[in-house]
Order: structure tokens, then C-alpha cells, then sequence
């Protein structure tokens, strides 16, 4: 495989992300344009400095001109992206290729999302016109299959695993309670997450993301420019993605304890960033926190922990705040929230913050390692997209 | 010889029971119970699954034509029996044909294909409703039966020859219902019974007559029609010899309209050897009456599941959940966006796929695609695969989740990952499934479902049921020979 990245050649200079929550006074416009005022004052330019955008949105508005209108951009080009939950991420892999190649000196990334104008609770697609034989299961449901198979597989019993499911829950919700930016602020005990009411298998309420309208924003130059900008620029050190083919659905190879797809995109990320042992490298994680068995699978998928052994890991406390490596400080999905098209760059703000040593002082993770890793996904079991980046405060 | 080639009866898995009605409404119902179609089953549904039975027994008996039957047809306009043609793969020169309205028309269908020529499949499928309490509601049923009529040939030969047959008609008030209405009115019992006994017995005596037949030649005797005095008073007055009457499945299965003297000749014929004499009289707007012998081909007719073991096989539907099924009663609907309808271009793309559940397999690695691929999951190979029927396999539960959420007509959603024999894997929805008692390998097979409706358009697909009988597993799917 030729995936070379773009390691070291782009920087993040400025950062924006509105707080994250059901926003019932503020639209979509209001979102995107809290979310690039900060990115712009963040890195101390206009909206005409920046000389390409692309705007992540999974399903609040088509087209660039759902970005272009609200900051009243003129002549610029902007193109609307997407792809499932990593619709954010999808925006900043553009932008950053942009500046990489040459063809532009500054591009914005935005993410948007207005989930809460539905009326609905949870996320509902919405899908082309089709024979109506597909899937009509929500994505709780899909997930929740991952848990009686990892535990099958690897010999947990379900007590166990609901106390390792519930423990992930509780450190995510304890690290959201540190961010004034979160939805969910306040820490919940394992004994009340293991009794809030079932969504789908043995998954409850507390084992799903929040969901929530949010924004957030990056500008991107080259990285022989960023100093112009900020002493304290944070490098693109790689930049994988990797997108099934769907056949995990109906191969009955596929055993529901694992994610190819994030594998994969891992693999690639780390060979670009020059990874050889992510979990003594890494400051901490970010990772795609949809559901509870979601984030224990990804420990091992992202070679945080050995097959098999994550439940004991979350246990032991690895990926706690004040763990061997952080995963989530900043509340993940589950506590911060999941506008979907905003949360790949809200990953991307939370390694803004705590590697400049900007996050709020009781979360702020104190290391001396200087790399930091965000990982989305999008879909479902089976059937999906999942990107990794990895970035880091020093140029190599 | 002309007469029946093949029968199988279906009868949904639910049953209401006739007490549950009064505990609830604090009046009606009865002893007994009544069959229930799921809130996923329909005429349409119902007729595939017997006729999917009826041809599965005789693969060499190709139909010209498929008659679907009944008083409840899932589109008005819109031929139903063409999606029963679509979900058995029939080629497009076999016509397809509703007869529907009156409850006589599904034994009118059924006396016109034995007097008539070439092999046809008759369906006859029925859904009864009645107001909450009333007779009708605890006293129908639901049900199919597809009998399968046509000369003796080789490969599938006739197992009860048609003899005779002979109708007696009248025009008069005994039971109707307007357009559009979802109950049935019926005019004093007595009345009716002063007109349809003399019918009956004039119908009886110029059958066997036709048939050659003498009256203490009848082995097998069964008299059905939605008239229950009548049908009693007729049945005790034809001087019948004990154990000559057979049952008529109004204790277990209720009326099931036009069904219903399909699905009791099916059960009669299941229970019958060769040589016996079977009469079937029906009472709806006259009388009619078919004569048939069974001949020594019968040891043929393998049903996939007798109706004997279906009645028997039965679970109980509360009552409350038995009204929301039959929209007598809005329950709070799941807070979730209804799906959107489907698309007629799209469904009319993949109609194999759709309608008759069939993937593709790769020739290079045999990888099994469900839903039907041009490219190979394995290899990618291009266009290199042949269509691959699995209506008809059985399969195995490799996980499974009971999703809360989701939008359905009647949450929760059940559903599993199947793993099929011979290859395969479809993650897929079950229906007819009591949740407490599923367990990961359980063993699971097709049934062509209705999803749901929207603007009208109703979403035919297929989910995945308990095995009830695991003897029964067939040699298809994937063990099949590639056809």
C-alpha cells in the first residue's frame, strides 16, 4: 500500500468548538459561526485569509453554500463533506491535503451538526429512496451485539462485563464532569448507569453518546508558516483512514469482537507517524466512544492493550484520567456529546488544549510525551469508515 | 385422471384465546382458541407461505396459472397474486389472477380449477376481523391453503382425484359487509339457515351423484362455511356414519372465510389413505361441493408441516396486543420517524431479492452474497456469479439483539445474525420468536413477512422464524445445486 501522509508538512494553528448540548436557542448558523469566530481569533486571522473550506455536515445541510451563507464568504471555494460519524474528520483530511499539496497557503475545516430540531430522540438517517429491504435497526442495537461476543470470546462473564462497560461509562462521564464544554457535567456511578433502562441488547441509556448539537473549527497552513501564527502550532503527524466494503455484515468469517476498518486506519497512521508502541507513546486518546463496547473493542483494535485483555485494562484503571494513557479526558462522545459532524474536530480541539496545556486545570493530563491520537468511526459493525490521526506539539 | 397434485395449509403461529376477551372487555369470546396473522402477515404473506409448502412438495408441477383467493386483499386494484408469483419465482408467461370479494370465491377458485384444464395453483388465504367482542372476531381465524390442481403426470402425480362436484346458488341476505368496512353485518341466523340447508343437501346429493359416489361411500366428509348453524344443522342431516365428519377447526383455527375449506381439505387430506372418499361442502351465498378419491399416489403428499402439527404448534397473543395487531386499538406508537415508502423502481429492480430471497454466489471462491452482488467480497471477480435461492434455507443464530428503539409496528425489534447452512450470512430480523426463550445457536428459517406500510404501499421482504420442527432440514440455500 502507497499511503505516504502528509506527516510534519501541515499544521493546526487555531482552534474553535462551541459548547456541545441540546442548543435549543441556536441554529445551525449560530453554531457554525461560534465554531469559526474562535478558530479565526484562535489563530489570530479573518475569513478572508483563508483561502479554502470544507464544512463536515452529515445530514444538517447539502452543499458549501451551508457554510459560505452564515459567514457571508465571497468567491471562496468551499465543498460540503461527509461520511457517517466521521463526517468532522472527513473535513480536516481535506483541508489538510489541500495545504499540503501545494494549493493553498490556509484552508478551515468546520463541523456542524443541528441534531436536536428532529423531535426525535437518538440520530435517524435518512435514506435515498430504496426497495425497503434494508436494515431498519439503530445503531444502539448493532453495537450492542459487540458486548455477549467479546465477552463469549474472551471468557468474561456478564457481570463482569457490565461492571467493565459501566466503569468506561463512569470514566468518561467523570472526565466530561471537568469540561465546561461537555453536555453531560456531572459524574454518574457505575450503580446507576448499570440500572438506567435498556435501549437495545443489554445496552442502557448510560452506554450510548450523548446526543447534541455542536460546531467546531481548525485552520490549517503549512507547517513552515505556522510559527507565524502561534509559538505553540500543533503538527499533523499522520492521517489514516479506512472504509470496509460492508462484506463484514454477511461474512460469516466476522465475529463482532473487533474492527477491521480501525485497524486498519490505525495501522497506517501509526507506520506514518512512526508508532512503534502507541500506549508508552501517546499522551492520551481520543476515540469513538458511540457505545460502551465500542471504546473497549477499540483498546485493542488501536493497540492500546493485548487481544483479550482490555476489560481487564479499563479495570485496572489504564485509560482512567489519571491512567497510564488517557482515553477521553475531555468526556468522549458519551459525556461531551456527539454532534456528528462537529466530533472528529471536537477530538482535534481536545488535543489542541491539553498538548498546549490549555485544558481546564482538572482534566489537564500532565506528561512529557508530546503526541496525542483522535480516532472516528462511522457506521456500524460490519459495515464501516474509521479514521486515525495522530498529532504532536513537536516538528520532526 | 385430473384432481390434486399437491395441498398445504398455513396457519399463522399466533392464537388468541377465546377467554382472554371477556377477562379484558368484560364480555364476548368463548372456549377455544382463534389463529392470529402476526402484524407482519397479510393475505398476500400468508398465501405464499402454503403455496411455498404445496410446490415444495412437487417440483416437477409447473403451474400456468396462480389464483389467489380472498375476502381481505392486501391491495385493492393492484393484483395481490403477483407478488405470491414473485416470491415463488414463477416464470412471467404463468398469469397470476385474484378472486376476490365474496367469501364463495375461494371455493369457487378451487371447483374451477379441478373442472377446468392445465395445472393451476389455487390460494386461498383469509384474514377474518370482527368488532372487539362480537362473534365474528373470536369465531374467525387466519389462515391459507394452496392446493396445487392439474392432470396426472409424471413426477407429480394426482393424490386425490377429482370426481364430481356441483353448486347450488340463491341470492339472498345472510351475511355482508360495504366496502371498505372492516366488519361483517349478518341478517337473523335463523334466516340463513332456512335457505342454506336446502342449498346444502341439493349441492351434496347432485356431487355425488356427478362423482358416481354413493353416500355411504364417503370416507371423509367436511362441511365449512361461516354460518355456523348451518353448517351443523347440514352436516348433522347428510346421515352420516360416526366418525365420518371431520373436524372443521372452528375450536382451534376459528373460520378463516375463504380459506377455510381449503385448510380444512388439507387437513382431512393429510390424515387420509388411498382409497377414501373425501367430500368437501361449502356454504357461502348457495352451496358448492367437490368429490375427490384418494388415490394410491398419496404416500406423495409430504407436507412441509402438517396443519395437525401448526394448530397444535401455536402461542398464545394477549388480547390487548391482538387489537393494536388488528388497529382496533392505538397503542403509543415508538417515538422514532416512520420509514419512508418504497421505492417501486428500486423494489422492481431487485424483485428476485425482494421478493423470493435470492443472493448470488461467486463461481470462483462460492462466497454467498446477501443481498446479491455484481462484485465478489472475495477475489472481486466482476459479474460472475449466479443467482442463488435461499428462500428455503435453514440457519443457525450466531448473535442476536432486541433492539428498543426502532422504529417497528410492534416493538421491540428481534434480531439476529443467521449464519446459513452450505454458507451465507444475513443479518436480519425475526418475527414468530418468543425473545425469553432465544438462545445463540438456535436454528432459524424464511418467511415472507410485510415490514410495514406506508402511503399505501406495503414493504414485502423476508425475515427469519424458529425452526419448529428441526427434522425438517431441506437440502437448499447453498447445499442446493446451483439452478
Amino acid at each position: 500500500m502507497s499511503s505516504h501522509g502528509i506527516s510534519d508538512r501541515v499544521a493546526i494553528v487555531g482552534m474553535g468548538c462551541t459548547p456541545f448540548g441540546e442548543l435549543w436557542d441556536k441554529g445551525l448558523d449560530d453554531l457554525i459561526v461560534d465554531a469559526s469566530t474562535e478558530a479565526f481569533a484562535s489563530a489570530g486571522v479573518t475569513k478572508d485569509d483563508v483561502d479554502a473550506y470544507w464544512l463536515g455536515t452529515a445530514q444538517s445541510g447539502m452543499s458549501g453554500i451551508t457554510l459560505a451563507r452564515p459567514l457571508q464568504l465571497e468567491g471562496k471555494p468551499v465543498s460540503r463533506v461527509e461520511n457517517y460519524c466521521t463526517t468532522g474528520s472527513e473535513a480536516l483530511r481535506a483541508a489538510a491535503y489541500a495545504v499540503a499539496s501545494g494549493a493553498y497557503d490556509m484552508a478551515m475545516a468546520v463541523g456542524a451538526e443541528k441534531v436536536k430540531d428532529s423531535g426525535y430522540q437518538g440520530l435517524n438517517a435518512v435514506n435515498p429512496p430504496n426497495d425497503g429491504t434494508g436494515r431498519t435497526l439503530t445503531a444502539a442495537a448493532m453495537f450492542s451485539m459487540v458486548a455477549p461476543a467479546y465477552a463469549q470470546k474472551y471468557g468474561v462473564d456478564a457481570d463482569q462485563l457490565t461492571d467493565v462497560l459501566a466503569t468506561i461509562s463512569a470514566k468518561n462521564h467523570y472526565n466530561g464532569a471537568r469540561n465546561p464544554r461537555a453536555q453531560f457535567r456531572r459524574e454518574v456511578s457505575k450503580e446507576t448507569i448499570c440500572a438506567s433502562p435498556r435501549v437495545a441488547g443489554s445496552l442502557g441509556v448510560f452506554d450510548c453518546a450523548g446526543v447534541a448539537d455542536g460546531a467546531a473549527a481548525a485552520v490549517l497552513v503549512r507547517a513552515e508558516d505556522a510559527l507565524r501564527y502561534t509559538d505553540t502550532p500543533l503538527y499533523i503527524k499522520a492521517l489514516g483512514f479506512s472504509t470496509g466494503s460492508g462484506s463484514g455484515l454477511i461474512d460469516p468469517g466476522y465475529d463482532y469482537t473487533h474492527f477491521p476498518e480501525c485497524e486498519m486506519a490505525a495501522a497506517d497512521a501509526y507506520a506514518q507517524a512512526g508508532i512503534t508502541d502507541p500506549r508508552r507513546q501517546l499522551a492520551f486518546a481520543e476515540v469513538h466512544d458511540c457505545f460502551t463496547p465500542t471504546e473497549l473493542v477499540l483498546m485493542e483494535d488501536l493497540g492500546f492493550a493485548e487481544r483479550g485483555t482490555a476489560w481487564k485494562e479499563v479495570l485496572a484503571g489504564t485509560f482512567a484520567l489519571d491512567g497510564e494513557l488517557p482515553v477521553n479526558p475531555d468526556g468522549g462522545l458519551k459525556s461531551f456529546g456527539h454532534p456528528v459532524g462537529a466530533s472528529g474536530l471536537r477530538m482535534f480541539f481536545e488535543c489542541w488544549l491539553q498538548l498546549r496545556g490549555e485544558a481546564t486545570p482538572e482534566r489537564q493530563i500532565t506528561t512529557d510525551r508530546t503526541l496525542a491520537l483522535t480516532h472516528n468511526l462511522g457506521g456500524y459493525p460490519g459495515e464501516m469508515v474509521s479514521f486515525v490521526s495522530v498529532v504532536g506539539t513537536e516538528r520532526g | 385422471m385430473r384432481g390434486i397434485i399437491s395441498a398445504a395449509g398455513y396457519v399463522p403461529y399466533r392464537r388468541l384465546s377465546r377467554s382472554s376477551v371477556a377477562a379484558f372487555l368484560g364480555t364476548g369470546g368463548g372456549k377455544g382458541t382463534r389463529s392470529v396473522a402476526s402484524h407482519d402477515e397479510d393475505t398476500t404473506t400468508m398465501g405464499v407461505e402454503a403455496a411455498r409448502a404445496a410446490l415444495r412438495a412437487v417440483p416437477a408441477a409447473a403451474p400456468a396459472a396462480v389464483w389467489l383467493a380472498t375476502t381481505a386483499p392486501a391491495y385493492l386494484d393492484k393484483t395481490n397474486a403477483t407478488a405470491v408469483h414473485a416470491a415463488l419465482r414463477l416464470p412471467s408467461e404463468v398469469s397470476a389472477l385474484d378472486l376476490g370479494g365474496a367469501l364463495r370465491s375461494g371455493m369457487g377458485a378451487l371447483m374451477t380449477a379441478m373442472t377446468g384444464s392445465g395445472t393451476v395453483l389455487v390460494v386461498l388465504s383469509d384474514q377474518r376481523d370482527g368488532l372487539p367482542g362480537g362473534p365474528d372476531e373470536s369465531f374467525g381465524g387466519d389462515g391459507a391453503a394452496a392446493v396445487v390442481v392439474g392432470d396426472d403426470g409424471p413426477g407429480a402425480p394426482v393424490v386425490a382425484e377429482f370426481l364430481g362436484s356441483a353448486s347450488a346458488t340463491d341470492e339472498f341476505l345472510d351475511r355482508w359487509r360495504a366496502p371498505g368496512e372492516r366488519r361483517s353485518r349478518t341478517w337473523e341466523e335463523r334466516f340463513g339457515e332456512t335457505r342454506y340447508l336446502p342449498l346444502g343437501r341439493e349441492a351434496w346429493g347432485r356431487a355425488l351423484k356427478n362423482a358416481g359416489v354413493e353416500p355411504a361411500g364417503v370416507t371423509s366428509v367436511v362441511v365449512t362455511g361461516m354460518h355456523g348453524r348451518a353448517t351443523k344443522a347440514l352436516a348433522s342431516k347428510l346421515g352420516l356414519a360416526p366418525g365420518v365428519l371431520a373436524d372443521d377447526l372452528t375450536a382451534t383455527v376459528g373460520q378463516t372465510g375463504a380459506a377455510h375449506p381449503g385448510l380444512v381439505l388439507c387437513a382431512v387430506l393429510e390424515r387420509s389413505h388411498p382409497g377414501e372418499v373425501i367430500a368437501l361442502v361449502h356454504l357461502a351465498d348457495g352451496a358448492d361441493a367437490v368429490v375427490l378419491r384418494v388415490t394410491d399416489a398419496h404416500a406423495r403428499l409430504v407436507p412441509h408441516r402438517r396443519v395437525d402439527d401448526q394448530v397444535a404448534a401455536g402461542a398464545e397473543v394477549p388480547y390487548g396486543r391482538f387489537l393494536s395487531w388488528r388497529q382496533m386499538l392505538t397503542p403509543e406508537p415508538p417515538r422514532r420517524p416512520e420509514p419512508a415508502r418504497v421505492s417501486a423502481s428500486a423494489a422492481g429492480r431487485s424483485e428476485d431479492w425482494k421478493f423470493a430471497f435470492v443472493g448470488s454466489r461467486d463461481h470462483a471462491s462460492g462466497a454467498v452474497h446477501l443481498p446479491p452482488a455484481r462484485v465478489s467480497m472475495e477475489g472481486g471477480a466482476v459479474d460472475d456469479m449466479d443467482p442463488l435461492p435461499m428462500a428455503d434455507a435453514h440457519g443457525t443464530v450466531v448473535t442476536f439483539t432486541v433492539d428498543r428503539l426502532a422504529y417497528s409496528p410492534s416493538p421491540p425489534i428481534v434480531f439476529a445474525v443467521v449464519d446459513f447452512d452450505g454458507g451465507g450470512r444475513f443479518p436480519v430480523e425475526l418475527t414468530d420468536v418468543d425473545v425469553d426463550s432465544l438462545a445463540i445457536g438456535d436454528r432459524v428459517e424464511m418467511t415472507f413477512r410485510r415490514l410495514f406500510t406506508a402511503d399505501g404501499i406495503h414493504d414485502y421482504f423476508w425475515k427469519a422464524r424458529p425452526v419448529r420442527d428441526p427434522a425438517s432440514t431441506p437440502a437448499t440455500g447453498a447445499d442446493a445445486p446451483v439452478t
